[in-house]
């Protein structure tokens, strides 16, 4: 199956300032892509860039298959954009509103009404359907905007900072709605996004991005193992470890440090392979084990260790 | 290029619909060709009948009457010197005041539909439509010339039948509306809409808000001004030819107003600048 998107090189200046610089990079089919930066990294160029209303100083990149510096106009029809402000018309009805779109995206006329009241049912709207947008709370706007983003049914969502400045229940609404997107109706999903929780949420893969380039790529857990190759390993052994185990546990060479947390043995590690060894040999002391996780770091700190650490592109599928 | 015309005319509907919405936008509209239609020409004819013969004016009208064209003497000859002021400020004297009704609604609508769709920040995601730049550039010129032209025509109706029915008692018949009138209504007033439309939406891509779109836009009024200051002092008469000539230079100038801001309408450029 084709990828989604594929980037090559693709480069964006402002003047003097490159807002998006060299960027490579391929999303698949079906899958929710995060990109990551802080406020002016250059996420949303990068979105303006792929759905073709900006256009690129160098470099090339394909969506859904199609040239985005010759095909825009084909892109435009093909793709949905959540903008970061939801961009509607506030003296209009919410059922205008998508009428409008749904004529300016080319939905059939003899099915457009019953697609838009669709999507309003489906999204919780069509209680409000006749009301005045500018009458709604931000996240039935946001609620609305997304609605009209599906309206003409893409094959590719951009979704830029979909849940700035919503309150945690809007806001967990809008993720809920984005996850089904991608589960249920097999979307790809292009999120730009500085809330990492969002993304930890969201996102099968994700990209850093910072000052236009393109720092990291990869699934979360990916990125974790090629930053920390040490990982720590919760050992539930249902109280304090007896001396037997203990002193094996220090014996072993792939434990690098260990200590009790919460009634748990906390097992510093040399890699992964090590955890099957450290189960085997607690087992073998008739130890008994009634739980063994492997404590995974959280996006936040691989977010900063790969923006503190400033480090090249690594790994992921470049 | 195949022109989507149901883009075009959605764009055309939710400005409209937008505009009937927005006070600020639609009173101008109504206030300005009410003015015009109906209050001028009632304060015209009514108030010389409510405050006795206007003697006055009828001698300051001696030194017009002799600048005015011949042909144009001969069709109020034989008129009292009363009829003969019905005649020459109803049918002359105001009818470039006439033409300040295109220049509003079509600068005013224009002023919403460019710079206005920036300001409610709504533009963005028109712009990640597939609609094409020019079918947005034209869906929103239509915005301001078929509102311009359907009020302009009903204007000049309004305007037609108050004048003959407030006049009637000076005129004694329907006087109104003049050979002039009709090259003046369908010439010139669309031309004047075109330079309205092209000035305004070259002046909205260069500011932030409507209200300052419109302001500048207002400058506008000027050369119509002094149409009428120009009449009234006789330099000049209108006349067909005069107006005929006068259409083919307002169309020219509409049209290439409109050509520039055609070329630097580009969404590449506006998405840049949101």
């Amino acid at each position: 199956m084709r990828e989604a998107i594929i980037i090559e090189g693709l480069t964006r200046c402002f003047g003097q300032t490159t807002a998006i610089d060299r960027l490579d990079l391929r999303v698949g089919p079906g899958e929710v892509f995060g990109l990551l930066g802080p406020n002016g990294a250059g996420k949303t160029t990068t979105v303006r860039l792929l759905a073709g209303v900006l256009r690129a100083s160098a470099g090339r990149a394909q969506v859904l298959g199609l040239d985005v510096a010759t095909q825009a106009r084909e892109i435009r029809s093909q793709v949905g954009v959540l903008t970061e402000t939801p961009n509607l018309y506030e003296s209009l009805t919410a059922r205008d509103n998508l009428l409008l779109y749904g004529d300016l995206y080319g939905v059939p006329k003899d099915v457009l009404p019953q697609r838009v009241q669709d999507v309003l049912d489906e999204f919780g709207l069509s209680h409000r359907a006749e009301d005045l947008v500018g009458s709604y709370s931000k996240g039935m706007r946001q609620r609305l905007a997304i609605t009209r983003a599906l309206l003409h049914e893409p094959a590719l969502l951009f979704l830029d900072e979909p849940t700035v400045g919503l309150d945690p229940a809007a806001a967990r609404l809008v993720t809920d709605t984005i996850q089904e997107l991608s589960r249920k109706d097999g979307r790809t999903v292009f999120l730009c996004t500085h809330n990492l929780d969002e993304a930890q949420r969201l996102c099968d893969r994700i990209g850093v991005i910072d000052q236009g380039r393109l720092l990291a790529v990869g699934a979360p857990r990916e990125l974790a193992r090629q930053l920390w190759q040490r990982v720590w390993v919760e050992i539930d052994l249902h109280g304090e470890p007896s001396a037997e185990v203990d002193q094996m546990v220090a014996r072993m060479p792939t434990v690098l440090s260990r200590r009790m947390e919460g009634g748990r043995l906390l097992l510093e590690v040399a890699d992964e392979e090590a955890i099957p060894e450290v189960v085997n040999a607690i087992s073998g002391t008739r130890g008994r084990i009634y739980g063994v996780r492997a404590r995974e770091h959280s996006l936040e700190e691989i977010y900063f260790e790969i923006q503190g650490g400033g480090r090249p592109t690594i790994g992921g599928r470049l | 290029m195949s022109w989507n015309w149901r883009a075009i005319w959605a764009i055309v509907r939710k400005d409209l619909k937008s505009v009937l919405k927005n006070k600020m936008v639609w009173l101008p509209m109504v206030l300005v060709p009410a003015s015009l239609s109906v209050v001028l020409p009632m304060v015209t004819f009514i108030l010389p009948s409510l405050f006795g013969p206007p003697t006055a004016e009828t001698e300051d009208l001696a030194p017009l009457l002799e600048q005015i064209p011949a042909h144009l003497t001969s069709q109020i000859a034989g008129l009292s010197d009363l009829q003969q002021l019905a005649v020459l400020s109803s049918s002359y004297l105001v009818a470039p005041l006439f033409l300040i009704v295109p220049l509003i609604v079509s600068s005013v609508l224009a002023a919403d539909s460019f710079a206005g769709e920036r300001e409610r920040k709504t533009l963005e995601a028109l712009l990640y439509t597939p609609i094409a730049d020019l079918e947005l550039f034209v869906g929103k010129l239509l915005v301001g010339l078929l509102p311009a032209a359907g009020i302009s025509l009903a204007s000049f109706a309004v305007y037609s039948l108050v004048v003959n029915l407030s006049g009637y008692h000076i005129m004694r018949r329907i006087f109104f509306p003049p050979a002039a009138w009709w090259p003046l209504v369908f010439w010139v007033s669309p031309g004047v809409s075109v330079v309205g439309l092209g000035t305004t939406v070259l002046i909205s891509s260069k500011v932030k808000t409507f209200m300052q779109a419109q302001q500048a836009s207002g400058v506008l009024v000027l050369p119509i001004v002094f149409a009428m200051i120009g009449q009234v002092a006789g330099l000049f008469f209108m006349d067909t030819g005069l107006l005929l000539i006068a259409g083919a230079f307002v169309w020219l100038l509409g049209i290439w107003l409109i050509w520039i801001a055609a070329r630097t309408f580009s969404r590449r450029e506006l998405i840049a600048r949101i």
